[in-house]
Protein backbone atom coordinates (compact mmCIF):
# COMPACT_ATOMS: atom_id res chain seq x y z
CA UNK A 1 0.00 0.00 0.00
CA UNK A 2 2.77 2.30 -0.84
CA UNK A 3 1.19 4.15 -3.01
CA UNK A 4 -1.53 5.03 -0.77
CA UNK A 5 0.22 6.13 1.95
CA UNK A 6 1.39 9.59 2.22
CA UNK A 7 5.29 10.73 2.33
CA UNK A 8 5.61 13.74 5.15
CA UNK A 9 8.30 15.15 3.28
CA UNK A 10 6.44 15.32 -0.06
CA UNK A 11 3.45 16.63 2.31
CA UNK A 12 5.52 19.24 3.56
CA UNK A 13 6.95 20.17 0.15
CA UNK A 14 3.98 20.03 -1.58
CA UNK A 15 1.87 22.28 0.82
CA UNK A 16 5.19 24.85 1.26
CA UNK A 17 5.28 25.05 -2.85
CA UNK A 18 1.37 25.31 -3.21
CA UNK A 19 1.29 28.00 -0.48
CA UNK A 20 3.97 30.11 -1.62
CA UNK A 21 2.35 29.91 -5.66
CA UNK A 22 -0.89 31.10 -4.68
CA UNK A 23 0.83 33.63 -2.86
CA UNK A 24 3.08 34.85 -5.84
CA UNK A 25 0.59 34.21 -8.69
CA UNK A 26 -2.31 36.06 -6.27
CA UNK A 27 0.34 39.40 -6.06
CA UNK A 28 2.02 39.25 -9.63
CA UNK A 29 -0.26 37.40 -12.10
CA UNK A 30 -4.16 37.08 -11.10
CA UNK A 31 -4.79 40.43 -9.03
CA UNK A 32 -3.24 42.76 -12.16
CA UNK A 33 -4.77 40.41 -14.94
CA UNK A 34 -8.26 40.09 -13.18
CA UNK A 35 -8.00 43.80 -12.92
CA UNK A 36 -7.41 44.50 -16.12
CA UNK A 37 -9.90 42.29 -17.53
CA UNK A 38 -12.16 43.64 -15.26
CA UNK A 39 -11.65 47.15 -16.41
CA UNK A 40 -11.05 46.16 -20.13
CA UNK A 41 -14.64 44.70 -19.96
CA UNK A 42 -16.00 48.22 -17.77
CA UNK A 43 -14.45 50.17 -20.70
CA UNK A 44 -16.02 47.62 -23.28
CA UNK A 45 -19.18 48.06 -21.68
CA UNK A 46 -18.94 51.84 -20.97
CA UNK A 47 -17.63 52.52 -24.62
CA UNK A 48 -20.94 50.37 -26.16
CA UNK A 49 -23.41 52.58 -24.05
CA UNK A 50 -21.56 55.70 -25.31
CA UNK A 51 -21.67 54.31 -29.00
CA UNK A 52 -25.24 53.55 -27.87
CA UNK A 53 -25.93 56.74 -26.37
CA UNK A 54 -24.03 58.73 -29.57
CA UNK A 55 -26.27 56.92 -31.95
CA UNK A 56 -29.29 58.04 -30.13
CA UNK A 57 -27.95 61.35 -30.04
CA UNK A 58 -27.47 61.46 -33.81
CA UNK A 59 -30.54 59.98 -34.90
CA UNK A 60 -32.08 63.11 -32.92
CA UNK A 61 -30.01 65.46 -34.28
CA UNK A 62 -31.04 63.95 -37.62
CA UNK A 63 -34.81 64.20 -36.63
CA UNK A 64 -34.29 67.86 -35.64
CA UNK A 65 -32.37 68.62 -38.48
CA UNK A 66 -35.41 67.36 -40.71
CA UNK A 67 -37.04 69.29 -38.45
CA UNK A 68 -35.32 72.29 -38.54
CA UNK A 69 -35.28 71.79 -42.83
CA UNK A 70 -38.88 71.61 -42.88
CA UNK A 71 -39.80 74.67 -41.12
CA UNK A 72 -37.14 76.90 -43.25
CA UNK A 73 -38.78 75.40 -46.14
CA UNK A 74 -41.98 75.92 -44.81
CA UNK A 75 -41.09 79.46 -44.06
CA UNK A 76 -39.87 80.33 -46.67
CA UNK A 77 -42.27 79.31 -48.90
CA UNK A 78 -44.77 81.59 -46.73
CA UNK A 79 -42.14 84.70 -47.16
CA UNK A 80 -42.29 83.67 -51.01
CA UNK A 81 -46.07 84.09 -51.09
CA UNK A 82 -46.25 86.98 -48.58
CA UNK A 83 -43.57 88.87 -51.24
CA UNK A 84 -45.64 87.83 -54.06
CA UNK A 85 -48.83 89.09 -52.68
CA UNK A 86 -46.99 92.56 -51.88
CA UNK A 87 -45.30 92.52 -55.28
CA UNK A 88 -48.84 92.16 -56.68
CA UNK A 89 -50.69 94.67 -54.22
CA UNK A 90 -48.20 97.14 -54.09
CA UNK A 91 -48.11 96.60 -58.66
CA UNK A 92 -52.01 97.31 -58.27
CA UNK A 93 -51.69 100.04 -56.08
CA UNK A 94 -49.74 101.95 -58.07
CA UNK A 95 -51.71 101.45 -61.29
CA UNK A 96 -55.02 102.40 -59.54
CA UNK A 97 -52.75 105.21 -58.08
CA UNK A 98 -51.76 106.67 -61.38
CA UNK A 99 -54.91 105.78 -63.27
CA UNK A 100 -55.93 107.67 -60.88
CA UNK A 101 -53.77 110.79 -61.09
CA UNK A 102 -54.00 110.19 -64.41
CA UNK A 103 -57.89 110.97 -64.55
CA UNK A 104 -57.08 113.58 -62.29
CA UNK A 105 -54.70 115.51 -64.03
CA UNK A 106 -56.58 114.64 -67.19
CA UNK A 107 -59.88 115.81 -65.57
CA UNK A 108 -58.06 119.47 -64.62
CA UNK A 109 -56.84 119.88 -68.05
CA UNK A 110 -60.42 119.57 -69.61
CA UNK A 111 -61.96 122.20 -66.67
CA UNK A 112 -59.11 124.45 -67.80
CA UNK A 113 -59.42 124.07 -71.18
CA UNK A 114 -62.92 124.94 -71.08
CA UNK A 115 -62.55 127.51 -68.78
CA UNK A 116 -60.00 128.98 -70.84
CA UNK A 117 -62.31 128.63 -73.77
CA UNK A 118 -65.45 130.58 -71.72
CA UNK A 119 -63.26 133.22 -71.49
CA UNK A 120 -61.25 133.40 -75.02
CA UNK A 121 -65.08 133.45 -76.54
CA UNK A 122 -65.90 135.64 -74.08
CA UNK A 123 -63.16 138.44 -74.93
CA UNK A 124 -64.39 137.57 -78.48
CA UNK A 125 -67.47 138.41 -77.89
CA UNK A 126 -66.20 141.77 -76.34
CA UNK A 127 -64.06 142.19 -79.11
CA UNK A 128 -66.82 141.70 -81.69
CA UNK A 129 -69.24 143.97 -79.80
CA UNK A 130 -66.32 146.88 -79.61
CA UNK A 131 -65.65 146.64 -83.34
CA UNK A 132 -69.23 146.20 -83.93
CA UNK A 133 -70.04 149.50 -81.90
CA UNK A 134 -66.79 150.68 -83.98
CA UNK A 135 -68.33 150.05 -87.45
CA UNK A 136 -71.43 151.31 -86.74
CA UNK A 137 -69.72 154.61 -85.91
CA UNK A 138 -68.15 154.36 -88.58
CA UNK A 139 -70.53 153.35 -90.37
CA UNK A 140 -72.48 156.14 -89.42
CA UNK A 141 -70.38 158.70 -90.07
CA UNK A 142 -70.38 157.53 -93.89
CA UNK A 143 -73.90 157.02 -94.40
CA UNK A 144 -73.64 160.57 -93.97
CA UNK A 145 -71.40 160.66 -97.20
CA UNK A 146 -72.32 158.19 -99.95
CA UNK A 147 -73.28 154.84 -99.76
CA UNK A 148 -70.47 153.35 -102.06
CA UNK A 149 -68.64 154.96 -99.71
CA UNK A 150 -69.99 153.43 -96.51
CA UNK A 151 -69.84 149.91 -98.35
CA UNK A 152 -65.95 150.26 -98.76
CA UNK A 153 -65.43 151.57 -95.07
CA UNK A 154 -67.34 148.28 -93.67
CA UNK A 155 -65.07 146.19 -95.91
CA UNK A 156 -62.15 147.57 -95.27
CA UNK A 157 -62.85 147.42 -91.14
CA UNK A 158 -63.87 144.49 -91.38
CA UNK A 159 -60.83 144.10 -93.19
CA UNK A 160 -59.10 145.37 -90.06
CA UNK A 161 -60.26 143.28 -87.98
CA UNK A 162 -57.85 140.62 -86.43
CA UNK A 163 -59.34 137.73 -84.63
CA UNK A 164 -56.83 136.50 -83.39
CA UNK B 1 5.27 10.41 -32.48
CA UNK B 2 9.05 11.60 -31.62
CA UNK B 3 8.45 11.82 -28.11
CA UNK B 4 6.97 8.22 -28.13
CA UNK B 5 9.99 6.90 -29.75
CA UNK B 6 12.26 8.12 -27.18
CA UNK B 7 10.12 7.16 -24.47
CA UNK B 8 10.48 3.62 -25.95
CA UNK B 9 13.90 3.73 -26.21
CA UNK B 10 14.29 5.09 -22.83
CA UNK B 11 12.01 2.77 -21.30
CA UNK B 12 13.79 0.17 -22.83
CA UNK B 13 16.57 0.83 -21.53
CA UNK B 14 15.05 1.44 -18.14
CA UNK B 15 13.62 -2.01 -18.11
CA UNK B 16 16.53 -3.91 -18.70
CA UNK B 17 18.63 -1.91 -15.66
CA UNK B 18 15.61 -2.00 -13.05
CA UNK B 19 15.82 -5.79 -14.02
CA UNK B 20 19.23 -6.40 -13.32
CA UNK B 21 19.23 -4.11 -10.61
CA UNK B 22 16.32 -5.86 -9.19
CA UNK B 23 17.44 -9.48 -9.54
CA UNK B 24 20.97 -8.10 -7.77
CA UNK B 25 19.39 -7.01 -4.65
CA UNK B 26 16.11 -9.22 -4.41
CA UNK B 27 18.58 -12.07 -5.26
CA UNK B 28 15.37 -14.09 -5.67
CA UNK B 29 15.34 -14.75 -9.11
CA UNK B 30 18.97 -15.46 -10.86
CA UNK B 31 17.65 -14.62 -14.51
CA UNK B 32 16.77 -11.88 -16.64
CA UNK B 33 13.11 -11.99 -15.84
CA UNK B 34 11.32 -8.98 -16.74
CA UNK B 35 8.89 -7.61 -13.94
CA UNK B 36 6.47 -5.15 -15.15
CA UNK B 37 5.10 -4.78 -12.03
CA UNK B 38 8.35 -3.78 -10.38
CA UNK B 39 8.63 -1.29 -12.92
CA UNK B 40 5.55 0.42 -12.95
CA UNK B 41 5.42 0.78 -9.34
CA UNK B 42 9.13 2.26 -9.62
CA UNK B 43 7.91 4.56 -11.95
CA UNK B 44 4.82 5.80 -10.52
CA UNK B 45 6.59 6.30 -6.75
CA UNK B 46 8.82 8.94 -5.99
CA UNK B 47 12.85 8.77 -6.16
CA UNK B 48 15.38 10.55 -4.35
CA UNK B 49 17.63 10.88 -7.87
CA UNK B 50 16.17 12.32 -10.77
CA UNK B 51 16.99 9.39 -13.96
CA UNK B 52 17.46 10.59 -16.98
CA UNK B 53 19.17 7.39 -19.11
CA UNK B 54 20.68 4.19 -17.85
CA UNK B 55 22.98 1.84 -20.01
CA UNK B 56 24.76 -1.13 -20.48
CA UNK B 57 28.56 0.18 -21.67
CA UNK B 58 30.68 -2.31 -23.80
CA UNK B 59 32.17 -4.07 -20.76
CA UNK B 60 29.16 -5.47 -19.28
CA UNK B 61 28.79 -2.55 -17.13
CA UNK B 62 25.83 -1.16 -15.92
CA UNK B 63 25.72 2.81 -16.22
CA UNK B 64 23.23 4.89 -14.73
CA UNK B 65 22.84 9.00 -16.14
CA UNK B 66 21.00 10.62 -12.92
CA UNK B 67 20.54 14.05 -11.77
CA UNK B 68 21.60 13.52 -7.98
CA UNK B 69 18.96 15.31 -5.58
CA UNK B 70 19.43 16.70 -2.43
CA UNK B 71 18.65 14.40 0.80
CA UNK B 72 17.87 16.32 3.88
CA UNK B 73 17.14 13.99 6.63
CA UNK B 74 15.80 14.64 10.34
CA UNK B 75 17.34 12.24 12.45
CA UNK B 76 19.56 13.26 15.66
CA UNK B 77 20.01 16.44 14.03
CA UNK B 78 20.11 17.65 10.34
CA UNK B 79 22.00 15.49 7.36
CA UNK B 80 22.32 16.95 3.79
CA UNK B 81 23.41 15.41 1.19
CA UNK B 82 23.35 14.77 -2.56
CA UNK B 83 21.48 11.56 -3.13
CA UNK B 84 24.86 10.37 -5.35
CA UNK B 85 25.86 9.41 -2.22
CA UNK B 86 24.04 6.15 -2.12
CA UNK B 87 25.78 5.56 -5.99
CA UNK B 88 21.83 4.14 -6.83
CA UNK B 89 21.49 2.01 -3.64
CA UNK B 90 24.53 0.66 -3.79
CA UNK B 91 26.53 2.08 -0.77
CA UNK B 92 25.63 2.98 2.19
CA UNK B 93 26.37 6.26 4.17
CA UNK B 94 27.46 7.45 6.67
CA UNK B 95 26.72 10.51 8.83
CA UNK B 96 27.76 10.67 12.21
CA UNK B 97 27.15 7.45 14.04
CA UNK B 98 24.52 7.09 11.58
CA UNK B 99 24.42 4.80 8.36
CA UNK B 100 21.72 4.81 5.57
CA UNK B 101 20.51 2.95 2.88
CA UNK B 102 18.67 3.46 0.16
CA UNK B 103 16.43 0.57 -0.20
CA UNK B 104 13.67 0.63 -2.78
CA UNK B 105 13.61 4.21 -2.66
CA UNK B 106 13.15 4.61 0.65
CA UNK B 107 15.92 5.55 3.23
CA UNK B 108 16.43 3.40 6.24
CA UNK B 109 18.95 3.42 9.14
CA UNK B 110 21.48 0.60 8.97
CA UNK B 111 24.39 -0.61 10.71
CA UNK B 112 27.98 -0.36 8.85
CA UNK B 113 27.30 -2.68 6.38
CA UNK B 114 23.86 -2.01 4.92
CA UNK B 115 22.34 -5.02 6.40
CA UNK B 116 18.24 -4.93 5.68
CA UNK B 117 16.40 -6.90 8.47
CA UNK B 118 13.23 -8.70 7.22
CA UNK B 119 10.17 -9.44 8.91
CA UNK B 120 7.76 -12.74 8.42
CA UNK B 121 5.83 -11.10 5.33
CA UNK B 122 9.51 -9.63 3.85
CA UNK B 123 8.48 -6.65 5.15
CA UNK B 124 11.73 -4.05 6.11
CA UNK B 125 12.12 -3.64 9.67
CA UNK B 126 14.71 -1.24 10.13
CA UNK B 127 14.01 2.21 11.40
CA UNK B 128 13.42 4.96 9.05
CA UNK B 129 14.64 8.60 9.56
CA UNK B 130 12.63 11.79 9.00
CA UNK B 131 12.99 12.15 5.29
CA UNK B 132 12.42 16.24 4.38
CA UNK B 133 14.55 15.20 0.67
CA UNK B 134 14.51 17.18 -2.56
CA UNK B 135 12.68 13.86 -4.38
CA UNK B 136 12.24 13.63 -8.32
CA UNK B 137 8.33 14.70 -6.86
CA UNK B 138 9.58 17.95 -5.17
CA UNK B 139 11.52 18.98 -8.05
CA UNK B 140 9.24 18.02 -10.81
CA UNK B 141 6.81 20.14 -8.77
CA UNK B 142 9.42 23.17 -8.48
CA UNK B 143 9.90 22.94 -12.41
CA UNK B 144 6.42 23.33 -12.90
CA UNK B 145 5.78 26.43 -10.23
CA UNK B 146 8.89 28.36 -12.06
CA UNK B 147 6.94 27.69 -15.78
CA UNK B 148 3.53 28.63 -14.29
CA UNK B 149 4.89 31.67 -12.40
CA UNK B 150 6.72 32.61 -16.02
CA UNK B 151 3.97 31.81 -17.71
CA UNK B 152 1.39 34.50 -15.73
CA UNK B 153 3.75 36.98 -14.96
CA UNK B 154 5.04 36.98 -18.30
CA UNK B 155 1.20 37.51 -19.70
CA UNK B 156 0.46 39.86 -16.64
CA UNK B 157 3.00 42.12 -18.02
CA UNK B 158 1.13 42.30 -21.13
CA UNK B 159 -1.69 43.89 -19.49
CA UNK B 160 -0.28 47.10 -17.91
CA UNK B 161 -1.05 49.89 -19.90
CA UNK B 162 -4.53 50.54 -21.48
CA UNK B 163 -6.80 48.08 -22.06
CA UNK B 164 -5.66 46.00 -25.56
CA UNK B 165 -6.51 43.41 -27.84
CA UNK B 166 -4.33 40.10 -26.17
CA UNK B 167 -1.69 39.12 -28.04
CA UNK B 168 0.58 35.77 -27.86
CA UNK B 169 0.21 33.59 -24.81
CA UNK B 170 -1.59 36.35 -23.15
CA UNK B 171 -4.45 35.45 -25.70
CA UNK B 172 -3.98 31.60 -25.14
CA UNK B 173 -4.33 32.03 -21.87
CA UNK B 174 -6.49 34.47 -21.21
CA UNK B 175 -9.59 32.44 -22.31
CA UNK B 176 -8.49 29.94 -19.74
CA UNK B 177 -8.27 32.31 -16.81
CA UNK B 178 -11.91 33.54 -17.83
CA UNK B 179 -13.03 29.95 -18.00
CA UNK B 180 -12.09 29.79 -14.47
CA UNK B 181 -13.58 32.34 -13.62
CA UNK B 182 -16.55 32.71 -15.09
CA UNK B 183 -17.61 29.16 -15.64
CA UNK B 184 -16.05 27.83 -12.31
CA UNK B 185 -15.81 30.06 -9.81
CA UNK B 186 -18.95 32.53 -10.63
CA UNK B 187 -20.94 29.62 -11.96
CA UNK B 188 -21.01 28.33 -7.97
CA UNK B 189 -20.07 30.90 -5.84
CA UNK B 190 -22.66 33.88 -5.25
CA UNK B 191 -20.35 36.09 -7.23
CA UNK B 192 -20.07 39.07 -5.03
CA UNK B 193 -18.73 36.87 -2.84
CA UNK B 194 -16.52 34.30 -5.58
CA UNK B 195 -13.69 36.87 -5.96
CA UNK B 196 -12.01 36.24 -2.87
CA UNK B 197 -11.55 32.67 -4.31
CA UNK B 198 -10.60 33.25 -7.80
CA UNK B 199 -6.73 33.30 -7.58
CA UNK B 200 -7.11 29.99 -5.25
CA UNK B 201 -9.18 28.47 -7.67
CA UNK B 202 -7.18 29.60 -10.61
CA UNK B 203 -3.89 28.43 -8.78
CA UNK B 204 -5.89 25.21 -8.21
CA UNK B 205 -6.54 25.08 -11.63
CA UNK B 206 -3.00 25.44 -13.59
CA UNK B 207 -1.09 24.09 -11.02
CA UNK B 208 -2.58 20.42 -11.26
CA UNK B 209 -3.04 20.77 -15.33
CA UNK B 210 0.48 21.60 -15.79
CA UNK B 211 1.58 18.92 -13.31
CA UNK B 212 -0.45 16.24 -14.70
CA UNK B 213 1.40 17.53 -18.08
CA UNK B 214 4.48 17.05 -17.32
CA UNK B 215 3.83 13.77 -15.82
CA UNK B 216 2.69 13.01 -19.34
CA UNK B 217 6.03 14.03 -20.81
CA UNK B 218 7.91 10.13 -20.93
CA UNK B 219 11.47 11.79 -20.30
CA UNK B 220 13.60 14.00 -18.13
CA UNK B 221 12.89 16.45 -16.95
CA UNK B 222 8.78 14.96 -16.81
CA UNK B 223 7.82 11.52 -16.36
CA UNK B 224 7.00 11.93 -12.40
CA UNK B 225 3.90 11.04 -11.16
CA UNK B 226 3.34 14.32 -8.90
CA UNK B 227 -0.09 14.47 -9.22
CA UNK B 228 -0.99 10.89 -8.52
CA UNK B 229 0.88 11.47 -5.80
CA UNK B 230 -1.67 10.68 -2.29
CA UNK B 231 1.14 13.11 -0.68
CA UNK B 232 -0.02 16.01 -2.89
CA UNK B 233 -3.38 15.36 -3.57
CA UNK B 234 -3.84 15.11 0.19
CA UNK B 235 -2.37 18.79 0.66
CA UNK B 236 -4.78 20.14 -2.27
CA UNK B 237 -7.78 18.50 -0.77
CA UNK B 238 -6.93 19.63 2.72
CA UNK B 239 -6.62 23.30 1.70
CA UNK B 240 -9.89 23.14 -0.27
CA UNK B 241 -10.96 21.49 2.66
CA UNK B 242 -9.61 24.44 4.96
CA UNK B 243 -10.42 26.88 2.78
CA UNK B 244 -14.11 25.79 2.49
CA UNK B 245 -14.81 25.20 6.34
CA UNK B 246 -13.04 28.82 7.66
CA UNK B 247 -15.13 30.79 5.25
CA UNK B 248 -18.38 28.75 5.80
CA UNK B 249 -21.53 30.96 7.08
CA UNK B 250 -23.98 30.50 9.92
CA UNK B 251 -25.96 29.23 7.51
CA UNK B 252 -23.72 26.30 6.33
CA UNK B 253 -23.03 25.06 9.58
CA UNK B 254 -26.52 24.99 10.35
CA UNK B 255 -27.72 23.15 7.71
CA UNK B 256 -24.62 20.33 8.83
CA UNK B 257 -25.47 20.22 12.82
CA UNK B 258 -28.79 21.30 12.65
CA UNK B 259 -30.98 20.81 9.81
CA UNK B 260 -33.84 23.51 9.85
CA UNK B 261 -37.23 22.15 8.81
CA UNK B 262 -36.77 18.81 9.62
CA UNK B 263 -37.98 16.58 12.55
CA UNK B 264 -35.46 16.11 15.45
CA UNK B 265 -34.44 12.54 15.25
CA UNK B 266 -34.12 12.75 11.46
CA UNK B 267 -31.82 16.16 12.70
CA UNK B 268 -29.42 14.13 15.02
CA UNK B 269 -29.26 11.46 11.83
CA UNK B 270 -28.42 13.95 9.10
CA UNK B 271 -25.76 16.19 11.76
CA UNK B 272 -23.90 12.71 11.49
CA UNK B 273 -24.04 12.46 7.92
CA UNK B 274 -23.38 15.75 7.19
CA UNK B 275 -20.28 15.49 9.47
CA UNK B 276 -18.58 12.78 7.72
CA UNK B 277 -19.69 14.40 4.36
CA UNK B 278 -17.49 17.25 5.62
CA UNK B 279 -14.49 14.87 5.32
CA UNK B 280 -15.51 12.42 2.71
CA UNK B 281 -15.72 15.67 -0.39
CA UNK B 282 -12.05 15.99 0.55
CA UNK B 283 -10.97 11.90 0.72
CA UNK B 284 -12.98 11.94 -2.66
CA UNK B 285 -10.99 14.78 -4.49
CA UNK B 286 -8.27 13.13 -3.69
CA UNK B 287 -8.40 9.68 -4.23
CA UNK B 288 -9.89 10.98 -7.73
CA UNK B 289 -7.13 12.74 -8.98
CA UNK B 290 -4.44 10.37 -7.73
CA UNK B 291 -6.21 7.38 -9.42
CA UNK B 292 -6.90 9.30 -12.29
CA UNK B 293 -3.46 10.44 -12.93
CA UNK B 294 -2.04 7.10 -11.81
CA UNK B 295 -4.19 4.56 -13.78
CA UNK B 296 -3.10 6.86 -16.89
CA UNK B 297 0.50 6.67 -15.93
CA UNK B 298 0.25 2.37 -15.00
CA UNK B 299 -1.78 1.96 -18.48
CA UNK B 300 0.39 3.37 -20.98
CA UNK B 301 3.34 1.60 -18.48
CA UNK B 302 1.74 -1.50 -19.26
CA UNK B 303 1.23 -1.28 -23.05
CA UNK B 304 5.39 -0.56 -23.22
CA UNK B 305 5.89 -3.64 -21.00
CA UNK B 306 3.88 -6.06 -23.46
CA UNK B 307 6.83 -5.72 -26.27
CA UNK B 308 9.24 -7.29 -22.89
CA UNK B 309 6.72 -9.70 -21.39
CA UNK B 310 6.35 -11.15 -24.62
CA UNK B 311 9.71 -10.86 -25.84
CA UNK B 312 8.60 -9.93 -29.10
CA UNK B 313 9.81 -6.89 -31.61
CA UNK B 314 6.77 -7.56 -33.80
CA UNK B 315 4.15 -6.57 -30.62
CA UNK B 316 5.76 -3.51 -30.47
CA UNK B 317 3.60 -1.42 -33.10
CA UNK B 318 0.49 -2.87 -31.27
CA UNK B 319 1.87 -1.40 -27.97
CA UNK B 320 3.01 1.95 -29.61
CA UNK B 321 -0.43 2.66 -31.51
CA UNK B 322 -2.60 1.89 -28.01
CA UNK B 323 -0.26 3.67 -26.00
CA UNK B 324 -0.23 6.70 -28.37
CA UNK B 325 -4.30 6.03 -28.08
CA UNK B 326 -3.71 6.12 -24.30
CA UNK B 327 -1.61 9.37 -24.33
CA UNK B 328 -4.55 11.20 -26.17
CA UNK B 329 -6.67 10.27 -23.60
CA UNK B 330 -4.66 11.22 -21.13
CA UNK B 331 -4.13 15.13 -22.59
CA UNK B 332 -7.58 15.18 -21.94
CA UNK B 333 -7.63 13.54 -18.69
CA UNK B 334 -5.01 15.90 -17.43
CA UNK B 335 -7.29 18.78 -18.31
CA UNK B 336 -10.46 17.03 -17.81
CA UNK B 337 -9.48 16.33 -13.38
CA UNK B 338 -7.72 19.55 -13.54
CA UNK B 339 -11.29 21.06 -13.80
CA UNK B 340 -12.95 18.46 -12.10
CA UNK B 341 -10.81 19.25 -9.00
CA UNK B 342 -10.96 23.20 -9.58
CA UNK B 343 -15.26 22.69 -10.31
CA UNK B 344 -15.54 20.52 -6.98
CA UNK B 345 -13.29 22.95 -4.86
CA UNK B 346 -15.76 25.59 -5.99
CA UNK B 347 -18.36 23.82 -5.32
CA UNK B 348 -17.77 22.95 -1.61
CA UNK B 349 -16.76 26.88 -1.58
CA UNK B 350 -20.07 27.52 -2.96
CA UNK B 351 -21.92 25.92 -0.67
CA UNK B 352 -20.11 27.32 2.23
CA UNK B 353 -20.35 30.37 1.67
CA UNK B 354 -24.10 30.83 -0.19
CA UNK B 355 -26.46 33.01 2.35
CA UNK B 356 -29.89 30.66 2.67
CA UNK B 357 -32.99 33.15 1.43
CA UNK B 358 -35.92 31.25 2.86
Amino acid sequence: MGLLTPDPGLVFWSALTFGLLVFILKRYAWKPILHAVKSREETIEYALAAAKKAKAEVEDLNATKVQIMNDAKAERDTLIKAARELKQSMLDDAKSKAQDEADKIIASARVQIEREKNEAILQLKEKVAEFSVDIAGKLLEEELESTDKQKAIIDKYLQEVNFN
Amino acid sequence: MQHIKLFFALLACWAITQNSIAADKHGESSDNEFDPMEMIMHHIADAHEWHVISYTSKSGEEKHITLPLPIILIDDGLHVFMSSAFHHGEKVVQKGDNYYKLYHEKIYKTDALGTINYGPEHEVLNDKPIDFSITRNVASMWLSIIIIIWLFTAAAKRYKGAPAVPKGMQSFLEPLILFVRDDIAYEQIDKHKADKFVPFLLTLFFFIWINNLIGLIPFFPGASNLTGNISLTMVLALITFLVTNFSGTKSYWGHIFWMPGVPVPIRLLLSVIEFIGLFTKPFALMIRLLANITAGHIIILSLFSLIFVMKSVAIAPVSILMALMMFMLELLVAVLQAYIFTLLSALFIGMAVHDEEH
